[in-house]
């Protein structure tokens, strides 16, 4: 079955679209593979999305359950990472935390894709004053250093994880629609454009269903790269305050309590900072990887 | 070098035309705030009428753009509005917490250079090697990790477990307030005062922000330092210069090097405005007086002036880094001309 598959998907000679396209994703799939940090990165992602998927049946306690004579107390057999401040588990709310963290990734990446999708491919099949306007915009929030724009943007809107998502989605599109811009560029003026013109398809109808897709590898690429920085940003945004309020098990927020007993119990910030630092590092290993196979010309 | 004049004046008036619309941005950030500013200023049970004449008072009634026109007109005479928290105008509020945060970030590029850098270059030419691995990861994980995270950790390891760096903060409290205050960078400033004393506590806490803040920002100049020597190793110079006999690292450092400087100018001057947007977080980390502490002190306290401000003034100079970026790289590179 799985030999069959891959016969015909490495056939040289597809004589189907869709063969070929398989072939293709085969191809990338072995070249990712290859990539030891890739796979791991990979695994270490699927594993979280099932953790905190299932995070209801997994987690041995209630994460907001608390128990006052029992705060901050060391990792025991009870409670393995130990609790935090008002007694509650701190494994349970890790997990939890991961559904807020996973959340926000998902929501700003939908938020944002197809609106740097539509900025580009309309600013460079358009060209002219289009181009030029749109670019500009684009570059206003480019000038802007990521961070301290989403903190303006949340704190004018008022702290909280919908703000927060809001505001990361408002900084993070414009790499988005630079990426898109570009390869519009280089397939604006190719013949099988030009031939779709000329049976009479819309400006519209050769964007969206001629142009566009071929932006999107390239966009998939920057969005796993970006989703590590999506949780960093909204990792600091939670650490300052700004983002997902206590007592919601957000992992910025829970190391920003946790701070405050650092010096006696150090094992409370521990494991937060061990979840980002995990799951961050495993989506830029992953990126970095998929970088490498999509992109040969960045290396 | 008409030419040349007319390409930087597009330069210029892209750099305008972003600056414009930066304000626009803050702008409208300080327009949609969460607590009502007539309220704030009248008080909550305040009668409609003094209410509405607040409003009016405050130019809230205008049309947005006389509303912008006259924050503009502020901003270009430095006037960036008042602080509720600090009492103080924003502007001399920045000029006073500004000196630590570059302190800190001014530091942290050049420790970063001196392990990027080189780091770059050995990974390009042991490239694919157990070496350049072990770099790319090391690399990898500062950059991915908040740097938040890398702080307190860091704090965890050298001041709670090893002790072998002072606690948070700028300076131990029998130094504070020692020093007069000349530039407030307090390196400079302590020395002249000559007092070697607080010279090395200034020192000796800056050493952790600045080690972190310095791996944070190593990643970017590495991988740019080690993709811009691959591109340069495979020059047709290098392969003449490898002909003529020339040692291995001779080529490299004598020949592929100095065309890579050039561009490493500009990841430089970019790591440099990154290194701002890491001080703000790290400073809350290390209870550093500075910039960051006052943009997050007054976001907590929804004092939306010196948030508009801060915001306006941290990307102006992320903007004139680029700008500098982009005119040193006119000047020393010979291409350009």
């Amino acid at each position: 079955m799985l030999a069959d598959f891959r016969a015909w998907a490495l056939d040289d000679l597809a004589t189907s679209r869709r063969q070929a396209a398989w072939g293709r994703r085969y191809r990338i799939w072995l070249a990712l593979k290859a990539n030891p940090l890739a796979m791991i990165g990979m695994i270490i992602i699927g594993l979280c999305v099932i953790l905190a998927l299932l995070a209801p049946l997994l987690a041995p306690h209630d994460p907001a359950i608390q128990d006052l004579e029992n705060r901050l107390a060391r990792p025991t057999a009870e409670h393995l990472l130990g609790t935090d401040e008002l007694g509650r588990d701190i494994l349970s709310r890790l997990l939890y935390g991961g559904r807020i963290t996973l959340g926000i990734v998902v929501a700003v990446v939908i938020m944002v894709a197809p609106v740097g999708l539509a900025v580009g491919t309309i600013a460079g099949y358009f060209g002219g004053w289009v181009d030029k306007t749109l670019m500009r915009i684009t570059d206003v929030f480019l000038a802007f250093p990521r961070l301290i724009l989403a903190l303006a943007f949340v704190a004018a809107l008022s702290p909280g994880v919908e703000s927060a998502i809001l505001a990361i989605a408002l900084t993070a599109w414009p790499p988005y629609a630079r990426i898109a811009r570009a390869e519009t560029l280089t397939v604006r003026n190719s013949e099988f454009i030009e031939a779709v013109a000329m049976t009479g398809a819309s400006s519209w109808r050769i964007i969206l269903r001629h142009v566009a897709p071929l932006c999107v590898p390239s966009l998939v690429v920057r969005v796993t790269l970006d989703m590590a920085s999506i949780i960093i940003t909204a990792a600091s945004l939670g650490f300052l305050g700004m983002g997902a309020q206590p007592p919601s098990p957000e992992w910025g927020a829970m190391i920003a309590t946790a701070k405050r007993f650092i010096l006696d119990q150090w094992w409370v910030a521990l494991s937060p900072c061990m979840a980002i630092l995990l799951v961050s590092l495993a989506f830029n290993f992953l990126g970095d990887g998929l970088r490498d196979v999509l992109d040969p010309k960045q290396d | 070098m008409n030419q040349r004049a007319k390409s930087f004046a597009a330069t210029l008036g892209s750099v305008l035309v972003t600056l414009f619309g930066l304000s626009v941005i803050t702008f409208m950030i300080g327009r949609v705030m969460p607590v009502d500013p007539v309220l704030a200023a009248v008080g909550d049970n305040a009668p409609a009428d003094v209410v509405a004449a607040a409003r009016a008072a405050m130019g809230l009634d205008d049309p947005l753009v006389v509303q912008y026109w006259s924050y503009i007109s502020n901003v270009l005479q430095g006037d960036l509005g008042q602080s509720v928290l600090t009492r103080n105008p924003v502007v001399s509020d920045i000029a006073h917490y500004f000196p630590a945060t570059l302190e800190m970030a001014t530091l942290a590029l050049i420790l970063a250079t001196l392990l990027g850098v080189p780091a770059g270059i050995v990974a390009a030419v042991k490239r694919g090697s157990l070496t350049d691995q072990i770099i790319r990861v090391v690399c990898i994980a500062g950059h991915s990790v908040p740097v938040f995270v890398l702080a307190l950790l860091g704090l965890l390891i050298f001041y709670v477990g090893l002790d072998l760096v002072p606690g948070p903060g700028r300076q131990g409290f029998i130094y504070d307030g020692m020093v007069p205050t000349v530039t407030g960078i307090l390196l400079i400033d302590s020395l002249l005062a000559g007092d070697m004393g607080a010279f090395w506590d200034a020192a000796h806490h800056l050493a952790l922000p600045v080690l972190i803040l310095a791996y944070f920002s190593m990643a970017y100049i590495t991988r740019m330092t080690r993709a811009f020597m691959l591109d340069a190793l495979k020059g047709e110079f290098i392969i003449s210069a490898r002909a003529k006999g020339l040692s291995g690292w001779k080529v490299v450092m004598g020949h592929a090097f100095p065309n890579v400087a050039v561009q490493l100018i500009t990841v430089l001057a970019l790591t440099y405005a990154g290194l701002l947007e890491g001080a703000v977080i790290t400073e809350t980390v290390f209870a550093w007086p500075g910039l960051g502490q006052y943009l997050t002190t007054a976001l907590m306290n929804g004092d939306m002036n010196p948030v508009v401000g801060t915001t306006l003034v941290i990307g102006a100079i992320y903007v004139g880094l680029n700008l500098l970026a982009d005119i040193l790289y006119r000047v020393f590179d010979p291409r350009v001309k």
